[in-house]
């Protein structure tokens, strides 16, 4: 909880504070990398604390950066789309009860990697695409996407690689 | 009624989501409606706090950048004091920038209060800057926001010691202005691409513009004064189908280091939009 209430900060202020402030490579490059924070939430927080974490995540950001609403939706949808991912592509039955939350060793390599991926693009997507309805071809969608999901992918290697979470196996008795 | 509550208890998760869903999207657009709904204004007391408190560490890595700026606004300030002029004949006379009411007395239409800025984006597609001064201080919305070297934006909203400003660099942003040489007034725009330019649309072909020519306010603006820098023209696009050409303008402001800005209030402006929106509603 407590280690969740220090991630939740900060993540927005790394966000905020230093991604934001970086001047930007090209119109196509924003470094989003904010969200890997409802990826990292436990498997067993129930769906409905899920979106509404992910809710007011995505709220908090949007009061430093003034877009009240945008990045708030990006982050319900992953929130929501999160539970299912995590179903489907779980390695073995009862992983999700072993482990705390969705990681390298918890999921395996390949699962997880996939579960990122798609969480990136879906939140980037979904970001671009409402940015998209108020201008813009459909050319810059397509290459909004691919370069700022291209970016976040990196950050989020980058980040995994250097702060391992270290997962332990819970036992039942434990 | 039994199977609607079983209807909603089954797809409870998936209605939550779109309850929350459809509540993002009312706050993304309908933004102004809804700035009460979502706490705002006790957000930016927040928001701008901590933005103060950063800014206080990144300010050093800038002060020789502010201060040449500083230094620069005041020389161009100090030539254009009144007494830098001197008519050759006893028939030209000197006026300084005041608006006349009657012949005794000259009123201050335009107000200056400066601010410094304590959060700042340029890389959205909707940029706005947090500015350390609000309500309490004076600061109303639709104030116009100049920087040491030109336009910066306008006031969008306050609280009581902040306000927040929408950058030149947002998509709604639209200024009057014209060009210097030859004074044809302009809307001009971000068109998102690049945070050093800016667009204006629809130049007659007549009118003769070249590289390096200076585009400022122009006196139809009700928040800005008339004559600050807004831009140079960097490249003339030619449209072939059409009697008009499109500039690309260099900004004079410099958004990724602002430091200072100066909020300029238009003490007549309600006066004349009161004036202004009487006559709509008569016609």
């Amino acid at each position: 909880m407590l280690r969740s209430l220090i991630r939740y900060i900060l993540f927005i202020l790394i966000q905020v504070y230093l991604l934001e402030s970086i001047p930007p490579l090209h119109r196509f490059i924003v470094p989003y990398f904010y969200f890997l924070y409802i990826l990292w939430l436990p498997f067993n927080m129930p769906r409905i604390s899920m979106m509404m974490v992910s809710f007011l995540f995505g709220l908090t950001l949007d009061y430093f950066v003034h877009t009240p609403g945008l990045h708030a939706a990006a982050c319900t949808l992953i929130g929501y789309l999160r539970g299912f991912l995590v179903s489907v592509l779980i390695p073995q039955e009862g992983a999700d009860q072993n482990y705390r939350s969705p990681s390298f060793t918890s999921m395996g390599v390949a699962p997880y990697a996939t579960y990122v991926i798609i969480l990136t693009l879906v939140h980037n997507g979904y970001l671009i695409f409402l940015e998209w309805l108020q201008f813009g071809s459909f050319w810059y969608f397509l290459g909004k996407v691919l370069a700022t999901s291209g970016i976040s992918l990196l950050l989020i290697l980058i980040i995994e690689l250097l702060f391992a979470r270290k997962e332990r196996f819970r036992t039942n008795t434990a | 009624m039994r199977n609607i509550f079983l209807f909603i208890r089954r797809y409870f998760n998936f209605l939550f989501f779109v309850f929350l869903q459809i509540t993002a999207l009312l706050i993304l657009f309908r933004y102004n409606e809804f700035h009460e709904a979502v706490f705002y204004e006790a957000a930016h007391e927040i928001t701008g706090r901590l933005g103060g408190n950063y800014n206080n560490i990144t300010y050093y890595f800038r002060l020789k950048q502010t201060n040449a700026d500083l230094a620069k606004e005041n020389e161009a300030l100090r030539n254009r004091l009144a007494e830098n002029f001197e008519g050759p004949d006893t028939s030209q006379r000197v006026y300084t920038d005041t608006l006349q009411i009657d012949t005794t007395t000259a009123v201050q239409k335009y107000v200056w209060r400066s601010a410094r800025v304590v959060n700042n984006t340029v890389s959205m597609q909707n940029n706005s800057l947090t500015i350390e001064r609000g309500e309490n201080q004076g600061v109303r919305k639709d104030m116009g926001v100049v920087g040491p070297a030109g336009v910066v934006g306008r006031v969008v909203s306050t609280s009581g010691n902040y306000a927040v400003v929408m950058s030149m660099l947002n998509r709604q942003f639209h200024i009057s202005s014209k060009l210097k040489k030859t004074g044809e007034a302009f809307t001009v725009h971000w068109d998102g691409v690049d945070p050093n330019y800016v667009i204006m649309n629809n130049v007659p072909k007549i009118i003769p513009v070249a590289i390096g020519d200076t585009v400022v306010t122009s006196h139809y603006s009700s928040v800005f004064p008339a004559g600050i820098p807004i831009g140079t023209v960097a490249e003339v696009i030619d449209n072939k189908s059409s009697n008009f050409v499109s500039l690309r303008l260099k900004t004079a402001t410099n958004f990724y280091n602002l430091e200072y800005v100066a909020v300029v209030e238009n003490t007549m402006r309600e006066e004349q939009k009161a004036l202004e929106d009487a006559t709509k509603i008569n016609n």
